[in-house]
């Protein structure tokens, strides 16, 4: 029997605003331990919280940018358990009314195909401090930070609408993707800023009957979730084959070991005890509010890549990786303004921009060259100034040199021969020393056209225009 | 009987907090008492009336995204029954 799985994914992404979500401590990543703290979250009794307005705002932005619907009443919960890293006792969240629901997100699946995955609720909470088990730092005791207590958090609850790992790994890029774009998360999950659960059972392909679902956490790498959910996947499916039931029960991912081990059972499930929380007013966005977030809202990557493929005449390919974060794309935008060739400007963004970036590992804002600078370099290209080779030789120069591109040809001596006199003696030349192969040619074998070309170049120091040389070598191959 | 001596141990286990057997049947009969207030209550046709979600008439109360001075850490930590370092220290929660 041929089984399908049925996923659904729970994200927390922490939120880039300034201060926490109810208190006016810093949120900045990597203070000294319990320097961002006050009685608020460290949840002293006879202290309040008071909602951080920005913290709505970015819920409300990922909200509208994944087509939700905005409540225009929502409220806040407790959610009650005892785990040292969270000094109240309760988290602050939302639970019957969340902000946003049901909204959807399309996905390019590897196939090239795509697909709707619908998002159940974003809702506004806030995070837990950090609890440090390291046996180096901690010794026989658990230690806690809690400046990560209170920092915003949305959670984006999908309906469990993925049917494979890799199309779990495609929403999640998607995702954050978005949430980069929107600049209210930083998207990294090394960090903890993006963090993923995932809901998972597995059913007889093409039944609608619901399989018994297990929870997978700690999946802290994008990598983690597709290899996490293969594993359980194939563990479900074994269990089935054999007549085993599934049990409802909580799994913790093991980097390490490349395993899900048992966290808890359906029996040792929490019991959350959900209540309206009383020391927040209820939230209300009216549709003026709405339509200022949905003012703010930049083009999103869907949009954009669709416009690259049609402004720019970009394949699928390139249109992804240049839209791949806004910074790339801005870039890419900035050069194509002032280079006529589309497809050269992206190439070179593609093969030498980014190559340089990836091996640097910076930021494009921290790329030595500006788009301007570049485009000079690709100018000279376009008037056969300089051959692509030399182009590269000439681009490696410019990344630690205050030289433009046209200073540093003649500097470098790079500058093409297209002066056709000057080709047609050359060409002579390399053919009267080449006799046999040019009796070759014009027996029909003109595949030696190739190697006659190689020793033009090899004759000018590879500066001659490769375009010329060919036109030059058939007409006089023809005529002699 | 509404709420049994087995669900009083499970909240007690619930908050973590310890009772005498003595507190724990005091218990019991006082949350039954509420509790059959609280059914007197159910009584009332509710229907037609929305659930209050705060006892204020009043909505949003939000704040500017400005950061304040935090407490100085030897403040925050001033209460702690027992902290290493900077952290607050606890018995030890993972094997």
């Amino acid at each position: 029997m041929e089984f399908e799985a049925v996923i659904g994914l729970e994200v927390h992404s922490q939120l880039l605003t300034d201060s926490k979500i109810f208190c006016s401590c810093s949120t900045a990543y990597g203070a000294p331990p319990n320097s961002q703290t006050c009685p608020v979250c460290l949840g002293m009794p006879g202290t309040l919280p008071v909602l951080n307005r920005r913290a709505v705002e970015f819920a409300l932005k990922m909200g509208v940018a994944t087509h939700c619907q905005i409540a225009s009443f929502s409220t806040f919960a407790r959610k009650n358990y005892f785990y040292p890293d969270l000094p109240k006792g309760y988290q602050i969240s939302q639970y019957e009314l969340p902000l946003c629901r049901a909204g959807w997100l399309d996905i390019d699946l590897p196939d090239g195909k795509r697909k709707r995955v619908r998002i159940r609720r974003i809702h506004l909470e806030e995070d837990a401090g950090k609890s440090i088990h390291d046996q180096a730092l901690a010794g026989e005791q658990t230690l806690l930070d809690f400046n990560r207590c209170g920092v915003p958090l949305i959670e984006i609850v999908s309906e469990p609408d993925l049917s494979t790992p890799a199309e779990a790994h495609a929403y999640l890029v998607a995702l954050k993707q978005i949430l980069v774009y929107l600049e209210i998360c930083s998207g990294n999950m090394e960090e903890g800023s993006l963090r993923c659960d995932a809901n998972v059972s597995v059913r007889p392909l093409g039944t609608a009957v619901s399989g018994t679902k297990t929870e997978l956490k700690n999946l802290n790498s994008f990598r983690n979730v597709e290899r996490a959910l293969a594993f359980e996947i194939e563990r479900q499916i074994a269990l089935l084959k054999q007549g085993k039931p599934v049990e409802a029960e909580t799994l913790l991912w093991d980097a390490d070991a490349q395993q899900a081990r048992p966290m808890r059972s359906k029996e040792e499930a929490p019991d959350y005890r959900y209540f309206p929380e009383p020391d927040l007013v209820p939230l209300e966005v009216d549709p003026a509010w709405v339509e200022r977030v949905k003012r703010t809202i930049p083009e999103l990557p869907e949009e954009k890549k669709n416009r690259f493929r049609q402004q720019y005449k970009l394949n699928d390919y390139a249109a992804q990786l240049l839209t791949v974060r806004r910074e790339i794309a801005d870039y890419f935008e900035a050069l194509a303004k002032r280079c006529p060739d589309y497809q050269l400007a992206a190439n070179w963004m593609l093969r030498e921009v980014l190559r340089v970036v990836n091996e640097r590992k910076i930021s494009l804002q921290e790329f030595p060259l500006s788009p301007q600078r570049l485009a000079e370099l690709l100018q000279l290209i376009l008037d056969r100034v300089v051959s692509q080779t030399a182009a590269v030789t000439i681009f490696e120069e410019m990344l630690h040199s205050r030289k433009s591109a046209g200073q540093l040809v003649d500097d470098l001596g790079l500058r093409q021969i297209s002066d056709e006199q000057q080709l047609a003696a050359v060409v002579e030349e390399v053919l009267a020393r080449n006799q046999k192969l040019a009796e070759q040619y014009r027996g029909g074998k003109t595949k030696v056209l190739g190697y006659l070309i190689g020793q033009v170049m090899k004759a000018t120091g590879g500066k001659a225009d490769p375009v010329l040389v060919n036109r030059l070598l058939r007409e006089k191959l023809k005529t002699t | 009987m509404i709420v049994s001596k087995k669900d009083i141990e499970h909240l007690v286990q619930l908050v973590r907090i310890e009772l005498s057997e003595r507190d724990k049947n005091d218990l019991l009969t006082d949350l039954n008492r509420i509790l059959a207030y609280f059914e007197k209550l159910q009584e009332v046709d509710t229907r037609e009336v929305p659930p209050l979600s705060h006892p204020l008439q009043m909505v949003n109360g939000l704040r500017e995204d400005e950061v304040r001075d935090s407490l100085p850490v030897e403040s925050a930590l001033r209460n702690a029954p027992a902290k290493k370092g900077s952290y607050f220290s606890v018995p030890k929660v993972i094997k």
